[in-house]
């Protein structure tokens, strides 16, 4: 029997063992360093603040494992021998494959700021990030000020996490505005605004220049590049992630930032894979970072690399974009492109609209020459993903989407709808009638 | 996991502490409490009208100002933060503490109303002489431990339920949601049968949205003489309860889903959702459990019907000319409706239900049908193999008493809000199985959005593993789904909604989740 290995049990790596024992009957081994079971990682934040237990970031109770013939071996693999196609880990044991398929994740990136190995100095990433968190920052006698460094997604979950406990934080953002490379700059002031009424030290367009130690080697302050130093206990380094394929240097695997795979997520050394965070494409697919460090596509790549595993080869091809993500009380969700004022085509044009009080807004990307939709952000309103993956294979215009936009609706039922309002200032912008149509079942379910 | 665990220990104190308005609105509350437990012993106040109110205000603005102190200062959101760091919300020494008293008044109101000061035929004393000018002053009568009881369960759902809009002040669903249950609490349930009473004295105490099979005695003989002696009206309320069971519930589950009653009408729903809405994480998401859910409730559904059948089997005559429903025309009535609802079941449905579903209901349905049979084989004054008076005693204490009560609200700190309505409504249990069959309820999962974080299974009070569709792109069509609206709420990424749309398309099977373009062409080659 085929044996199939994977490195790593985070989302990718388990949805390709599910996959491939929905498909086939190949002997499976997952081997993980990080934890016994696969977790969530995207809600290590809410075990801190007291949402959930560990335990329940687990979506499959213990017994799946053995049930579904997935079995699972805690270890750290140092090395992987494709000629005699073995892994050793560090315990010196060996494990043979058939195929080898590499889901390593990524770690939290340092850039060599002077201080960055100290004491209290933590990323969040790994499920041993949050146990060092809980030792570093349990309350706010023991950290009386954190300071994060890096505006982006994981920056601003480390931000809402310490709050919850009441800890003082300092945000070190290097851009002018809250993540203002990916979001247009209506939705990113909004950002900045909701971060101060939580009551969270921002500072924009501020960098890190030296984190310095106390007496007993842990950090006690940070200095800043506008020349402040700011005390605190413990310093969150969030300024994104790379690929975590260091123990792969000498394989024979080429390597860029990450494990270079091809469409079909191969390696160059046959039998071996790489999905999810720590793979490279050689060349980006359509507006695709080639590495690609989110939760859907490491799950999307877990399902392909299964189908070609039990014989039915598959190119990874991704639809249209979507993501999602949370800051603070603001649900944000995003389909196809809309890019930031820095990375905007030439082409792209925005509507943007903004509730007068509340915390919400959308912004709609559009050609200005066809008039052909392109993306949408929305903040604080649910949209449903279907209608969107639908209107963007259509290649709708932005007129349709505006007349349609009741069918997109998600938000819970009983909630104040806002389409009437967004179209009426479109038209108001761009001169047009627009009539919003009713929602409409029969569309919803229309099949293309 | 354990080192973590024992981490969390060792770095000392809780992070969640209470502010000073909580502490002191715990205070009022607890003064409120503390003139209930006074009387309690015998410590009788000269005045018990004014008594009674300032304890009951105390009751409530304790509770109403806790809810102040705790959100009123927040922004609008989830307000889960600590819920597993705090000693009530995780089973630790303060909800086992709160569990005991609760198990406890639930014995002493069940089985020792006497302690309570319940005096037959004679002046009442303790805790419920101090309700007497209340009960008095709505329908004429000294108050029972039953209208003590009703009183602190309205008190309770509304002060709570002021609690539960703040905390989710943000979300529209589950203020109307509340305001509904607050709504059919205070009127139904308490107000309009104490004004019945005072209006018609022979009509029996009747709940209107309270119906068959959770008001299991309803169709009792004193209850259904009581009906028909009170005239008109009585055979209306009467009708009335048989059309809910008929008719109104099967129009509005089809319609809108279980939700309509089980979290927007009922009575247990509505202090579940809001006194218990501190507890619902507490539920079993294993899958274990669900397997005992499935066969306790529905072994409920059955006694439940065979002990009604019995009961109103045992006061009907032989006689076809005295009255035209006889004891042989009604065993082949329920016979027949049973037979036409496992045979469209098993016609229509049969594809939809899962294999030991499926068993369940064959095995269920031989068991009636035999007992049935056994009839014409049994003398008079039983039914079937038992007599039908121990059926009733033994389904009240079981299941009225000791289930409902005891266990499924005593229980709220240890077992999650909902036990009583996920193992042994079995009111919930017929409603269920229409939502699950024939309902356009479902909650829709957006896409491939799911980040299987798991909020949505842990706060799912029903022990729903709501994560297990989500993550997988299918909606949840679960008939145990009481449609709180809660795993909407919490879902950070706008992930779940409930809603009520076209019959097709309500399951839907998903090879690949949205995201992927798979090569169709080449699935459907393999496949």
């Amino acid at each position: 029997m085929e044996h199939i290995v994977i490195i790593g049990n985070g989302i990718a790596g388990v949805t390709a063992a599910r996959h491939i024992r929905k498909n086939s009957d190949k002997k499976i081994t997952i081997i993980s360093a990080e934890t016994d079971y696969f977790f969530s990682r995207t809600a290590l934040m809410y075990v801190y603040m007291g949402h959930m237990k560990f335990e329940h970031t687990q979506p499959y109770e213990n017994w799946f494992w053995k049930k579904n013939r997935i079995e699972l071996v805690k270890g750290y693999v140092d090395q992987v021998n494709h000629t005699s196609k073995k892994l050793v880990l560090s315990n010196k044991s060996e494990v043979a494959y058939d195929k080898l398929i590499i889901a390593v994740g990524s770690k939290p990136n340092k850039f060599g700021w002077p201080g960055q190995g100290l004491e209290g100095v933590q990323g969040l990433y790994h499920k041993q990030d949050l146990e060092n968190l809980e030792k570093n920052a349990p309350n706010n006698k023991v950290c009386k000020r954190a300071v994060i460094v890096g505006g982006g997604l994981i920056g601003i979950e480390l931000a809402e996490m310490l709050v919850t406990r009441n800890i003082p934080v300092t945000f070190l953002v290097r851009e002018t505005s809250f993540w203002n490379g990916v979001l247009p700059k209506g939705e990113s002031q909004m950002i900045n605004e909701h971060i101060l009424e939580h009551h969270i030290d921002l500072r924009l367009d501020t960098n890190l220049v030296e984190i310095i130690a106390d007496e007993n080697g842990r950090a006690k302050a940070v200095t800043t590049d506008k020349g402040d130093t700011i005390e605190c206990n413990v310093v969150g380094l969030t300024a994104g992630v790379s690929p975590n394929v260091a123990f792969l240097k000498d394989s024979g695997i080429e390597l860029g930032r990450g494990v270079k795979v091809n469409r079909y997520l191969e390696t160059n050394i046959p039998d071996i894979y790489a999905i999810g965070d720590c793979a490279e494409q050689h060349e980006a697919i359509g507006n695709r970072r080639p590495v690609e460090a989110v939760w859907y596509t490491g799950r999307m790549m877990g399902e392909t690399v299964a189908h070609t595993i039990c014989g039915n080869k598959r190119q990874y091809d991704p639809g249209h974009w979507f993501n999602s993500a949370k800051f603070l009380d603001i649900e944000y969700q995003t389909y196809g492109w809309v890019f930031s004022e820095r990375n905007m085509k030439e082409t792209e044009q925005h509507f943007h609209w903004r509730h007068p009080n509340e915390k919400l807004c959308i912004t709609m990307a559009y050609c200005h020459k066809t008039q052909k939709f392109l993306g949408i952000n929305t903040f604080g309103i649910r949209m449903r993903h279907e209608i969107f993956d639908r209107w963007l294979t259509e290649e709708r215009d932005i007129h349709y989407v505006m007349e349609h936009l009741k069918d997109a609706n998600f938000d819970p039922e009983f909630y104040a709808q806002y389409e009437e309002e967004i179209v009426a200032s479109y038209n108001s912008e761009l001169g047009t009638s627009i009539l919003p149509k009713k929602k409409s079942w029969k569309r919803i379910f229309e099949r293309i | 996991m354990s080192t973590y665990d024992n981490n969390m220990a060792l770095t000392g104190e809780p992070p969640k502490a209470l502010n000073t308005g909580q502490k002191l609105a715990t205070l009022v509350g607890m003064i409120g409490l503390g003139i209930l437990t006074l009387n309690l012993f015998n410590l009788e106040f000269p005045n018990s009208g004014l008594w009674l109110t300032i304890s009951l205000a105390a009751i409530f603005v304790g509770v109403v100002w806790f809810s102040k102190a705790a959100y009123g200062h927040k922004s609008k959101g989830i307000k889960n933060d600590g819920v597993w760091f705090k000693s009530m919300s995780s089973r630790g020494v303060l909800a086992w503490m709160a569990g005991i008293a609760l198990t406890g008044f639930y014995i002493v109101l069940y089985f020792y109303p006497q302690y309570l000061g319940l005096v037959k035929d004679g002046e009442n004393t303790g805790v419920i002489a101090l309700f007497d000018p209340l009960s008095k002053m709505l329908s004429g009568n000294p108050a029972s431990q039953w209208f003590v009881y009703g009183t602190l369960y309205t008190v309770a759902i509304l002060a709570f339920g002021i609690k539960f809009m703040w905390k989710y002040r943000h979300n529209s669903y589950e203020k109307i949601r509340t305001v509904s249950v607050m709504f059919f609490q205070t009127a139904f349930a308490f107000i309009i049968p104490e004004i019945m009473a005072r209006l018609n004295g022979d009509l029996p105490y009747y709940d209107l949205k309270n119906m068959w099979p959770l008001n299991y005695y309803n169709f009792e003989r004193y209850r259904v003489n009581g009906f028909i002696d009170a005239g008109d009206v009585g055979m209306a309320m009467l009708l009335f309860g048989i059309a809910s069971i008929f008719i109104i519930s099967p129009i509005l589950t089809y319609k809108f889903g279980k939700r309509w009653y089980c979290s927007w009408v009922c009575g247990c729903g509505g202090l579940a959702e809001t006194a218990g809405d501190a507890f619902r994480q507490l539920s079993d998401k294993s899958k274990s459990a669900w397997q005992i859910e499935r066969w306790v409730v529905h072994s409920v559904v059955v006694f439940v019907t065979l002990m009604t059948t019995a009961v109103v089997y045992s006061y009907l005559g032989n006689d076809t000319s005295k009255y035209w429903l006889t004891k042989s025309t009604f065993l082949l009535g329920v016979g027949t409706i049973l037979t036409l609802v496992f045979a469209w079941v098993m016609i229509y449905k049969r594809q939809e239900l899962q294999k030991d579903a499926k068993y369940g209901a064959i095995g269920y349905f031989v068991v009636i049908i035999t007992l049935i049979g056994l009839h014409f084989f049994s003398g008079e004054g039983n039914i079937f193999i038992f007599k039908s008076e121990t059926l009733r005693t033994t389904y009240s204490f079981l299941i009225g008493s000791i289930f409902s009560g005891v266990i499924g609200t005593g229980f709220y700190p240890i077992f999650g809000n909902r036990v009583w309505c996920r193992f042994g409504c079995p009111m919930a249990a017929i409603l269920g199985f229409q939502q699950r069959l024939f309902s356009k309820f479902r909650i829709t999962t957006n896409g491939g959005q799911c980040i299987s974080c798991g909020n949505c299974s842990t706060y799912c009070e029903m022990g729903i593993d709501v994560r297990a569709y989500a993550q997988k792109g299918e909606n949840i069509v679960r008939s145990s789904c009481v449609g709180c609206g809660i795993c909407s709420a919490v879902c950070p990424r706008g992930v779940l909604k409930l809603e009520n749309g076209p019959l097709e398309g309500r399951i839907n099977p998903t090879e690949v989740l949205l995201g992927n373009d798979p090569d169709l062409m080449a699935l459907v080659n393999n496949k």
